[in-house]
C-alpha cells in the first residue's frame, strides 16, 4: 500500500502568499503599453466620445497574445453529435482564436488578431496624457483663485468667541489653580502661625489680585456658592479670565484653479454630421485634458452661423445647421462671455473654435480682430479646420487669415480625418508647451 | 462551512487505497494538500507546479481563469494533480465530503497513469518539484543581475514559450549523437541488397552530405539555436534549455490526454461503487460524475471518450460477444490485466488506434467537421464507408498532432546564415498572422533571417522574416 498525506489548509499562508501578483502587474503594465502604442486608433473611435468617466470600454490591443505555429482556417476537427448526425449539417461557427462570440458580422473580421480588454474612461485618459506632460500648464495653473475650504481646529488660545469655550478644560485648570492656591496659603498660614510677621500685607493684596477681576469678567454665582460656607478651607474660588480655554480654529484657504473651456462651432449650413463629429471629439479631448490638469472646469459651449449663442451641450452637438457664417459673432459672444463671467484674472481661458473655415469673407477683417483679442485673454487658443478629405481643395480656407495673427498661444490645426484628432491635439498642445 | 474533517478523508482514503491495490494499481507516494480557491486558480495558471519562473503569460492566465471563474463562466476543477514522485495532487477545501472522496479515488488514478505510462519514463518524476524550483531561481538571479535585467529575459522568455512546442514528440525515441547521425547517412546511402544484380544496372552511389547542419531536419527548434548561434550569451541559452526542459515535462500529458483522464475516471467509478458509499454520498457522487464524463455537443470531452474507451476494452476482454470470439478469438488475458498492460504502452494516437471501434464510434456519433465560409459543417459521420475517415481525422487532432510539425532544414541557407524552416504539411494549413509573429520570434533569437517553408491554400510558399519585416512570396 503506498503511503499518503494529507496536508491541511493553513490560512495564514493561504492569505500571505500571491504568487501571481508579480506577473499580474507585469501583464497589466503590457496592456498598458499596448493600449498607449495604439492610443490614436482608440481615440479615433466612435466609441468613447462623450462617455461618462467610470463608463468601462472594450479597448482592442494586440501584442501581448502568445503566438505560436498553429493551425489555420481550414482545419477539420471532430466532433460528437447527439446521435443524428448528418453529412452537410452546420455544427457551430468558424472563429479565429483569441476572438470572443461575439456579435460580430460575417464578413468583417478582421485578419489581425484583436484581444479586448476592458479598461475604465478614466484609465485610458490617463494614459493618453500621461506622455503629454505640459510644464507650463502646471506653471500657469499658479493664477489661481483662493477660496475657504474647510474648517480646522488647531489648538486652544486664552482668548475668543463665548461659543468656542472649552468647558472642560477651563474647569480643569481652574482646578489646577485652585490646587495651587490652596497650597501656597496653607504655607502661608502656617508661616503667619509661626512668625505672625509684617508678611500679612503682601499675602492680602496678592489674595485681592486673584479673586478681584473674575467677578467683574464671569457672571458665575460666585456669591451663592460662597454664601453658605464662610469658612477658611471652603473660601470661594471662582473662575478666573486666566482658566478660560478656548478652541482656536483657523479657515484654510485653498487654491482653487479654475479653468474654463469656451468651445466654439460653426452651425452654418456648410458643417454636416461628420464634421460636427470631428469637431465634437476634438472638443471631447482638450475638455478631458483640462480636468486632469485643473480642478474645477466649466465649459461653454458657442454656437454660431451668422449670430452666436450660447447653448447647452444637447443642442451644441445636435442642433440642426443652417445659414451663413459669420465667425467675427462667434468670438465676439466668446469675449462677451468671458467678461461676465471668467474674468481672466480668476480664470484660466481654454478657447477653441472648429468651423470649416467657409466664412463670409466681409467677415474676415472683424474675425482676425475678434481672434486677436481672444487670444490676449486665453491661456490657449485654437481654431480647428474641418475639412473632410479632399474637400479643401476648392473651399475657402481661413488658415490663411489667420496666418497673419502671430500671437504665441495661437494655434490652427487641420482635421481632415478621424486618424488626425490625437496627432492635431497633441500640436495644439505643443504650443502651449513652446510658449514661455 | 466544511461538513467533514481531515478525519474523514483519511477514513475515506484508506478504504479507496484497499480498492486501489484490489485493482492492482501501482502508484507512486501521494500527498494531498488542502487550498482555497484563489490557490487553486494559481496552482492552474502556473500548471500546478509549486515553485515556478515568474513570466507575464501566467498573471494573463490567472487573470483569465479569475475573470472565468468569478463570472460563472467555468467551474474550478475538483482536483489537480501533478506528475512528481511523491504525486502532489490539490484539493479544494470548500468541496463537499463526496466531491473529496471521488477526487482522492481519482487523483490514484493519475498517480499510477503518470508512474507506469511509457511517455512518462522521461519525466525523472522523482526531481520535478526540484528541477522547476531550480529553474525558477536561475531564472530569478538572471532577471536581478544587473547586466541583464528583467526586460531582456522576458525578451529571451516570450520568443521561447513560442517556440517551446517545436520539438521531437517522441521521448521515447533516442536522439542520435552526431557520429550516429553520420553513420547512418552513409549507411542509407549505401544501395540495398538487389536479387537481379546480374540483370539490373548499378545504382549510383550518391555521397551524402555530411558537411550540412543540420545532418537530418531537426526538430528541436530551442535547443538547435541553442547550440548552433555562436552569438548567445551563456544566460540566454540557459534559459532556452529550461524553456525546452519546462515543455519535454509536458509533453507527455499533452500526449495521453484522452488515455489519462479516460483511465482516471474509470479508476474513480470502480473504486466508488466498491466501497459501499453511504447513499446520500452515492447519489452526488452519480451526479458529479456524469458532469465530469457527459459528451460535449459538438466537440470532444476527452473524460467522456477515455471512459469509454476503457469500459469498452475490459468488456471485450471479460464479456466477448459472439462476433468478437468470431473475428478475435477468445481473450488469452482477463479484462483487467490488459487494462493494466494498456495503460503502460500505449498514448491517445495509438490508443484510438487501436482501440475505438466502429461501434463506439457510431454509438457516440463521432463525426467530422469542415469550416465552409463562416459555418462549421459536418463532412463525415460515423458510417460504415466514412468512419475510419472520421477516425483517422480524431487520430490527427489528439495529442502533439493539434501541433504543426516544423523542422530546421537547413542553418546556413544561401550561404547567409538563413535559418531554413519546413513545415510538414499535411493538408492543414498554418494560421498566418501566428506564422508571422512566430517566426519572427525565431529571427529574434537566431539573430539571422529566418524562412519557413509551407502550404498556404494548395501554394507552397516562403515566408520570411529578416531586418526588413515579414514577407511572404510563392515557390515555383
Amino acid at each position: 500500500m503506498v503511503d499518503t498525506i494529507f496536508r491541511p489548509f493553513r490560512s495564514s499562508e493561504a492569505e500571505r502568499s500571491d504568487r501571481s501578483a508579480g506577473d499580474r502587474l507585469r501583464h497589466r503594465q503590457k496592456i498598458r503599453e499596448s493600449i498607449r502604442e495604439n492610443i490614436a486608433d482608440i481615440i479615433a473611435e466612435e466609441s468613447i466620445i462623450g462617455k461618462s468617466r467610470d463608463r468601462v470600454i472594450k479597448v482592442p490591443i494586440r501584442g501581448i497574445k502568445e503566438y505560436r505555429f498553429v493551425y489555420g482556417d481550414n482545419t477539420p476537427g471532430v466532433g460528437q453529435g447527439n446521435g443524428s448526425s448528418q453529412p452537410g449539417q452546420v455544427v457551430g461557427r468558424s472563429q479565429d482564436e483569441g476572438q470572443g462570440a461575439g456579435n460580430e458580422k460575417a464578413g468583417d473580421r478582421p485578419g489581425v488578431d484583436y484581444y479586448e480588454t476592458d479598461v475604465t474612461l478614466e484609465e485610458l485618459i490617463d494614459i493618453m496624457f500621461e506622455d503629454l506632460d505640459l510644464p507650463d500648464l502646471e506653471r500657469k495653473a499658479l493664477r489661481q483663485l483662493e477660496a475657504p475650504r474647510s474648517s480646522k481646529r488647531r489648538g486652544y488660545r486664552q482668548v475668543g468667541i463665548r461659543i468656542r469655550l472649552d468647558k472642560h478644560r477651563t474647569v480643569r485648570s481652574r482646578i489646577k489653580r485652585k490646587f495651587a492656591v490652596e497650597r501656597r496659603r496653607r504655607a502661608e498660614d502656617e508661616a503667619v502661625a509661626a512668625a505672625a510677621s509684617a508678611d500679612d500685607r503682601i499675602g492680602a493684596t496678592e489674595e485681592s489680585a486673584l479673586d478681584a477681576p473674575v467677578e467683574a469678567n464671569l457672571d458665575l454665582d460666585a456669591d451663592t456658592i460662597d454664601a453658605p460656607t464662610g469658612t477658611g478651607l471652603s473660601r470661594r474660588f471662582p473662575f478666573h479670565t486666566d482658566d478660560l480655554v478656548y478652541r482656536h480654529v483657523t479657515t484654510q484657504m485653498r487654491r482653487e484653479s479654475n479653468a474654463v473651456v469656451v468651445c466654439i462651432m460653426d452651425t452654418s449650413g456648410s458643417m454636416d454630421t461628420m464634421k460636427k463629429y470631428l469637431a465634437r471629439s476634438f472638443f471631447f479631448l482638450l475638455y478631458r485634458f483640462i480636468c486632469t490638469k485643473y480642478r474645477s472646469v466649466e465649459i461653454v459651449f458657442i454656437s454660431h452661423h451668422t449670430e452666436a449663442y450660447e447653448v447647452g451641450e444637447e443642442e451644441f452637438f445636435h442642433k440642426g445647421e443652417s445659414g451663413g457664417t459669420f465667425i467675427s459673432s462667434g468670438y465676439q459672444k466668446a469675449l462677451d462671455i468671458i467678461a461676465e463671467r471668467y474674468h481672466p484674472s480668476l480664470w484660466n481661458v481654454y478657447a477653441f473654435h472648429c468651423s470649416d473655415g467657409d466664412n463670409f469673407d466681409s467677415d474676415n477683417t472683424a474675425a482676425l480682430k475678434a481672434a486677436h483679442e481672444l487670444a490676449d485673454i486665453c491661456n490657449l487658443f485654437g481654431y480647428g479646420e474641418i475639412k473632410p478629405l479632399g474637400s479643401r481643395y476648392y473651399e475657402s480656407s481661413m488658415l490663411n487669415i489667420f496666418r497673419r495673427l502671430d500671437a504665441e498661444n495661437f494655434q490652427t490645426v487641420l482635421i481632415e480625418r478621424k486618424e488626425d484628432i490625437w496627432p492635431s491635439f497633441k500640436a495644439f498642445l505643443a504650443k502651449d508647451k513652446q510658449q514661455d | 462551512m466544511a461538513t467533514w474533517s481531515l478525519d474523514d478523508l483519511a477514513y475515506w482514503d484508506a478504504k479507496i487505497r484497499e480498492q486501489v491495490d484490489a485493482l492492482g494499481l501501482d502508484c507512486y507516494p501521494q500527498e494531498f494538500e488542502l487550498c482555497n480557491h484563489n490557490d487553486m486558480l494559481a496552482y492552474m495558471a502556473y500548471s500546478g507546479i509549486p515553485s515556478h519562473y515568474p513570466h507575464w503569460s501566467y498573471g494573463k492566465s490567472f487573470e483569465k481563469l479569475k475573470t472565468l471563474y468569478e463570472y460563472g463562466m467555468s467551474g474550478l476543477p475538483y482536483e489537480m494533480v501533478i506528475n512528481s514522485n511523491p504525486a502532489l495532487a490539490y484539493l479544494m477545501r470548500d468541496n463537499s465530503l463526496c466531491l473529496h472522496v471521488l477526487t482522492i479515488a481519482h487523483v490514484y488514478g493519475h498517480n499510477d497513469f503518470f508512474k507506469n505510462n511509457f511517455t512518462f519514463k522521461s519525466t525523472r518524476a522523482e526531481f520535478t518539484i526540484g528541477t522547476f524550483k531550480a529553474h525558477a531561481e536561475r531564472v530569478r538571479t538572471y532577471m536581478e543581475d544587473p547586466s541583464i535585467g528583467a526586460d531582456r529575459v522576458e525578451n529571451i522568455l516570450d520568443a521561447a514559450h513560442a517556440l517551446s512546442l517545436q520539438r521531437r514528440r517522441n521521448l521515447a525515441v533516442r536522439k542520435l549523437t552526431p557520429d550516429e547521425e553520420r553513420e547512418q547517412l552513409l549507411g542509407d546511402a549505401q544501395p540495398g541488397h538487389d536479387p537481379f544484380q546480374s540483370v539490373h544496372r548499378r545504382p549510383d552511389y550518391v555521397e551524402p552530405n555530411l558537411q550540412r547542419v543540420p545532418l537530418s531536419p531537426e526538430p528541436d527548434l530551442l535547443l538547435f539555436i541553442r547550440d548552433h548561434n555562436p552569438y548567445l550569451a551563456n544566460w540566454e541559452r540557459d534559459l532556452l534549455t529550461i524553456v525546452d526542459e519546462e515543455a519535454r515535462y509536458f509533453i507527455p500529458q499533452i500526449e495521453t490526454k484522452i488515455m489519462n483522464e479516460g483511465w482516471a475516471s474509470w479508476i474513480h467509478r470502480e473504486i466508488l461503487n466498491a466501497i459501499e458509499l453511504p447513499q446520500e454520498l452515492h447519489l452526488e457522487f452519480l451526479v458529479r460524475h456524469n458532469q465530469v464524463v457527459r459528451p460535449t455537443p459538438g466537440g470532444i470531452n476527452p473524460y467522456h471518450l477515455g471512459l469509454k474507451i476503457w469500459t469498452d476494452l475490459k468488456r471485450r476482454f471479460d464479456e466477448p460477444t459472439r462476433e468478437e470470439i468470431r473475428d478475435h478469438g477468445q481473450p488469452v488475458k482477463s479484462g483487467m490485466a490488459k487494462l493494466l498492460e494498456v495503460r503502460e504502452t500505449d498514448r491517445d494516437q495509438s490508443f484510438l488506434r487501436r482501440f475505438l471501434t466502429e461501434e463506439l464510434m457510431r454509438e457516440m456519433d463521432l463525426f467530422e467537421y469542415e469550416p465552409k465560409g463562416d459555418d462549421l459543417v459536418v463532412s463525415k459521420v460515423a458510417d460504415e464507408q466514412d468512419w475510419r475517415a472520421v477516425k483517422e481525422q480524431l487520430i490527427r487532432s489528439v495529442g502533439m498532432g493539434g501541433i504543426p510539425v516544423i523542422r530546421i532544414e537547413d542553418a546556413d541557407f544561401g550561404h547567409k546564415r538563413t535559418l531554413y524552416l519546413a513545415h510538414d504539411h499535411d493538408g492543414r494549413d498554418l494560421q498566418l498572422e501566428n506564422a508571422e509573429k512566430t517566426l519572427a520570434y525565431v529571427y529574434r533569437l537566431w539573430g539571422r533571417e529566418a524562412v519557413i517553408e509551407t502550404v498556404l491554400a494548395g501554394k507552397r510558399t516562403l515566408l520570411t522574416f529578416n531586418d526588413r519585416g515579414f514577407s511572404a512570396k510563392p515557390l515555383k
